[in-house]
């Protein structure tokens, strides 16, 4: 069943034109990866989606119902979490209250809550009262990560997770998302690392200068494919 | 027995009454420094708003005939509301990347409010009448004696920085305010709604307008045209305690008026200027004020 679909989604900053016409689909419980090189668009595409960015109102459709237009502060009611790329945990709060406010203002409802964030990373249970600043690059990430399902989402944006860690770190991280998949969240990851991006999706949509260039299953796709729509022929 | 030389007496005295008017000035200064904390608003109507309020508050105390300090009750959700409104209506138009646009709208507030009241209460000097509390006074011996009034000042402004920082850092709002002021992009990927958010702080803010107007409108008289100076010694207190501090604020009052009463001992004209050179002195030595927050 199609849970989130966007339709000729286009974003703009300002005059430049970032997205043209993207077509995508997420069925539920499915995770889908978006690759493609620095300023394809694929960011963009997370915040059109989040709401950051609006636009027309159904060229993002969730369970239907058009939220293209909707505030950020809405869509994330609707059951959709941007972890950002980035981290961008808020500074003078600490690590525990991070957490906290991805649920502000909401009776916290589904699976996620302090406990199950601290037991999926209990790095995090140690470094609860810790500024976010003196985390490591890796606990930072499992703190946005905490934060975004704290809102127990039904879709999870995650924009570049694996950014400037470690490999032994990406991998301790996305050793996580099967049990976040276990609760029936739906993943869009947003991925430069192919080989990482390919592991984990079950379909993989290629950016190139703000336009869709591949789609298919991972078994699927070819090198000569993948290298084509990531870098152009 | 403690026996002091007059000459003692009289500085000893002076700190007492210095850390007393710092009282006032924190008070004044803890509201801009709300607004700042959490929305980067810099409110050039702070001043006229303090006005505003002891003319609130006057109103209030004249009409039902109350004392002071039980009108202030009444004025305090009047003037949340107000602060509340302003904000969602007005101010969170102005706020973006442009700093200009703030700055002029709150200029031009402070122009509105002080023709405003001169055009209602004429320009005559006002004064909160509170009986005989106004003159009493707590004898410390040795000659000195500090008054009961500004002494509730000082502790009302302790009273409201402790508040604010339960607030701030106890608080589910608390949270929201701050998470607002370090990334307001992220924010609202929590759900927060900044405009309701921004309103509300600057209703808490005018709650803190309140308490400042009711010892500014006891402790002397006011018209409408005292406010831009007013405003001057919240910035002072601000910029002297840290941006983003609470105490740093209370600090920063103290700091600025121990300066003005140990210039007044020195020489009675130059109060304000040693005020104003106190202030000059922590710009050159601690740019950031005594009490930066350590994260911004």
């Amino acid at each position: 069943m199609t849970l989130l679909q966007t339709r000729n989604l286009t974003a703009f900053y300002g005059d430049f034109q970032a997205l043209y016409g993207i077509d995508t689909t997420l069925d539920a419980g499915e995770t889908i990866t978006i690759i493609g090189a620095n300023g394809a668009g694929k960011s963009t595409f997370l915040k059109a989606i989040a709401g950051l960015i609006r636009g027309p109102a159904d060229s993002v459709r969730l369970d239907g119902q058009p939220i293209g237009a909707r505030a950020a502060a809405d869509i994330v009611k609707l059951g959709v979490a941007l972890v950002p790329e980035g981290r961008r945990l808020f500074p003078s709060l600490t690590v525990e209250e991070n957490l906290l406010i991805g649920c502000y203002g909401r009776k916290m409802s589904g699976p996620w809550t302090l406990d199950r964030v601290y037991a999926l990373f209990p790095i995090l249970r140690e470094r609860r009262s810790s500024a976010p600043p003196t985390l490591s690059g890796g606990q930072q990430q499992m703190a946005a990560i905490g934060r975004a399902l704290m809102s127990n989402p039904r879709i999870l944006l995650c924009d570049e997770i694996s950014l400037g860690l470690a490999p032994i770190i990406i991998a301790d991280i996305y050793s996580a998302l099967p049990q976040i998949k276990a609760e029936g969240t739906s993943v869009v990851l947003v991925e430069q690392d192919i080989v990482q991006a390919m592991k984990v999706a079950d379909r993989v949509y290629c950016f190139q200068e703000g336009r869709l260039s591949l789609e298919g299953r991972p078994a699927e796709l070819t090198r000569e494919q993948i290298h084509r729509a990531y870098f152009g022929s | 027995m403690l026996i002091l030389v007059p000459e003692m007496t009289g500085w000893l005295d002076a700190l007492i009454q210095g850390v007393l008017l710092g009282g006032l000035y924190a008070l004044f200064a803890a509201g801009l420094s709300l607004m700042f904390g959490v929305m980067r608003l810099v409110n050039l109507a702070h001043g006229d708003l303090i006005v505003l309020a002891a003319f609130v508050i006057l109103v209030a105390a004249e009409r039902l005939g109350l004392d002071p300090f039980v009108a202030v009750l009444v004025a305090l959700p009047v003037l949340f509301v107000i602060g509340f409104a302003l904000q969602h209506v007005l101010l969170n138009r102005t706020l973006g990347r442009d700093l200009l646009p703030p700055l002029l709208v709150t200029f031009g507030l402070s122009i509105i409010i002080q023709n405003g009241l001169l055009q209602i209460f004429s320009a005559d000097s006002q004064r909160l009448r509170a009986g005989a509390i106004e003159t009493a006074s707590i004898p410390l011996g040795g000659g000195i004696a500090v008054g009961v009034v500004p002494l509730l000042t000082l502790l009302s402004a302790v009273a409201v920085i402790v508040f604010l920082n339960l607030v701030f850092y106890r608080t589910p709002i608390g949270r929201a305010f701050r998470a607002t002021s370090d990334d307001l992009e992220v924010a609202q990927l929590m759900g927060i709604d900044h405009r309701r958010i921004f309103a509300i702080a600057m209703g808490i803010a005018f709650v803190v307008i309140a308490i400042a107007a009711l010892y500014l409108g006891m402790r002397a008289n006011f018209d409408p045209t005292i406010g831009p100076a007013r405003l001057l010694y919240a910035f002072e207190a601000v910029i002297i305690g840290g941006l983003g501090s609470f105490w740093g604020t209370l600090a920063g009052g103290i700091v600025l008026g121990l300066a003005q009463t140990i210039g007044a001992r020195i020489d009675p004209e130059w109060q304000i200027l040693a005020g104003h050179l106190a202030f000059l002195l922590v710009l050159v030595v601690r740019p950031r004020g005594l009490f930066p927050r350590a994260l911004d």
